[in-house]
């Protein structure tokens, strides 16, 4: 496998979607490949970096209201 | 799915929410309304009409737990609304999403071409020594990791709508390839399209500020 393959198959491997004899070429280039290593950890730290950014918040009105309403809905 | 540690399973939840136990409701509100701003804000144009959809859904889903039938997951059920609800009020705003096919963005390497070697050079198609990709140090301070989510932050709001909803639902919100599917009414492949391009994205943007980062450290 090529470099520049391997970067397009990343997604893919990560969700477990290569079909097994790409997975395993993806592998073995991977092994013997630093620059795809460090490629492959980026996309890594990519995705977890997005899944750690901050929460926006309802504004306190909008959650008041929709904490009255639940109230007077259930009455 | 993630972040949703402190919540009691669904069955329980539910049932709480149907008796109208105001403390389980509010549990919800702050567990989920985040993502929920996030996700709709994605489909509609303004920050404003983003909270009024989030309004929107929570109201319906007051007036429908009696009817959610535990098939899905609560959260994905929550969310289903908010997207259908958000698509409604996008149209409405004359913003369309088409998920159904892919277009010339979504073509082409997502990793600069120059950096491979060139067709006819012994290894065609290997990095180029000199613009492999460079291990990434670990942020050192609580700064540095801010500085880092504004980076991702900024990198996300440069994203086209539709890949912007997908990362999210996929990498912030940690809902699976099937549901976002599902979610979006889009296929797997188009899905897979989608999100790695979104990815490799960011991925450019964080390279560029580790790079940038590295200068600093070398005294350039």
């Amino acid at each position: 496998m090529d470099c520049d393959e391997f970067v397009e198959l990343v997604t893919l491997f990560l969700d477990g979607a290569l079909d097994a004899a790409t997975e395993q070429r993806f592998v073995d280039h991977l092994s013997l490949c630093d620059g795809c290593d460090a490629y492959l950890d980026q996309f890594r730290r990519t995705i977890q970096t997005v899944g750690e950014l901050p929460p926006e918040s309802l504004s306190a009105p909008a959650r008041d209201k929709l904490l009255s309403a639940f109230r007077s809905w259930q009455r | 799915m993630s972040d949703d540690g402190a919540l009691p399973p669904d069955d329980v939840l539910a049932g709480r929410l149907r008796k109208g136990d105001e403390s389980a409701f509010e549990q919800v509100l702050d567990a989920w309304s985040a993502s929920m701003l996030r996700l709709a804000r994605s489909f509609v144009s303004t920050d404003a009409s983003a909270e009024e959809v989030v309004q929107e859904t929570w109201l319906a889903v007051i007036r429908g737990i009696e009817g959610f039938e535990g098939r899905a997951a609560l959260k994905t059920w929550v969310f289903r609304i908010l997207v259908n609800t958000a698509k409604k009020r996008g149209m409405k705003e004359s913003r369309t999403l088409p998920f159904g096919s892919l277009t010339f963005d979504d073509e082409g390497p997502t990793v600069d071409p120059s950096r491979f070697r060139p067709a006819g050079d012994p290894y065609p198609g290997h990095w180029l020594a000199d613009r492999k990709p460079q291990r990434w140090s670990d942020p050192e301070s609580a700064a540095e990791r801010a500085e880092i989510g504004r980076v991702v932050a900024a990198a996300l709001a440069e994203l086209p709508d539709r890949n912007r909803i997908v990362i999210t639902l996929r990498d912030l919100e940690g809902y699976s390839s099937d549901e976002v599917c599902e979610l979006l009414d889009i296929s797997h492949g188009n899905q897979r399209v989608i999100l790695h391009r979104s990815r490799a994205a960011v991925r450019v943007k964080l390279e560029h500020y580790f790079d940038a980062e590295r200068g600093i450290h070398r005294g350039l």
